[in-house]
């Protein structure tokens, strides 16, 4: 798996949010949300079916400093891995 | 008297009480070396005057000042005229003191849940269709964009003028309002570095 990979004893907590079905702009509204209760460092990972999430998480994690480490798309799930900073 | 030679240090020496001011005014802002290493990022801001009460305009309002403050944007929403009854209570259905108040009051009811459409109305047809077309395709309602902006800390600005003028009181108000503002408080807002300022 990638996302622990630079952390070999595997402290990096994964946490998920299921944003799957909403429109713009709750998937980063959640996104901000869930963030914070996530440690620095950690991970967060959100699973949305809009496609406008795709400039809107690149927007997000430049403007407000936190990584996108992760992007992948699946049978119609985006998925979005951001780090927190 | 002979041609002098002016010393280094005399080069600059101040004269008069301007010249002093000056020299100090130099001396104070001169660059230190000390590296600056955090709040490299300036606090950026969203401005938005709300002004009308219509659910095409309010929605864009809304959404763009989720968005903003969901990016850590300190996110400022100025409302006023038609633009301040939807933040009345849902649940108030009469506002105002005289009689004209209450007939716009009945004519436009206020709170959120109530937004008509600006074009194609029909006696409420349009936003029901609306309404019917945002569940279908899972797009969040007013009421939902009002509480999540609320949650991320966008600051609501009623129009103090506009209060009056309705006759609207501050008990009429959602719990989330802030205090009323004037259209100076707005332009200094508007007028700061790193701030988009929208009309809507």
């Amino acid at each position: 798996m990638t996302l622990t990979e630079n952390n070999p004893a595997g402290t990096v907590k994964v946490t998920t949010l299921d944003a799957k079905g909403l429109k713009c702009p709750m998937p980063i509204v959640k996104t901000a949300q869930a963030i914070k209760t996530v440690g620095s460092g950690d991970l967060l990972e959100v699973l949305t079916t809009d496609p406008g999430a795709v400039a809107d998480f690149a927007a997000w994690s430049r403007a407000t400093g936190n990584t996108l480490v992760e992007q992948t798309l699946v049978e119609g799930v985006y998925r979005f891995v951001l780090r927190r900073k | 008297m002979t041609a002098p030679v002016a010393e280094p240090e005399t080069i600059i020496s101040p004269e008069t009480e301007l010249e002093r001011d000056l020299l100090r005014g130099l001396l104070e802002e001169a660059p230190d070396d000390e590296p600056q290493t955090e709040a490299e990022t300036p606090v950026r801001q969203l401005v938005i005057i709300n002004w009308s009460g219509e659910f095409d305009r309010v929605m864009p309002t809304l959404i763009m000042a989720n968005a903003a403050a969901a990016m850590g944007y300190q996110t400022k929403v100025f409302t006023t005229f038609w633009g301040l009854l939807p933040f009345v209570k849902d649940q108030k259905r009469i506002v105002g003191e005289n009689w004209m108040q209450k007939m716009l009051a009945f004519m436009q009811r206020p709170g959120i849940s109530h937004l008509k459409t600006s074009k194609m109305n029909f006696f409420g047809m349009g936003p029901w269709m609306m309404g019917v077309l945002s569940r279908k395709y899972n797009v969040a309602s007013p009421k939902e964009l009002l509480e999540a902006a609320e949650a991320l800390g966008v600051e609501f600005m009623p129009c103090q003028m506009t209060m009056d003028m309705f006759g609207l009181k501050r008990e009429d108000m959602i719990d989330g309002l802030g205090a009323p503002v004037g259209a100076a408080t707005v332009l200094e807002l508007m007028t700061q570095p790193n701030t988009a300022s929208l009309f809507i």
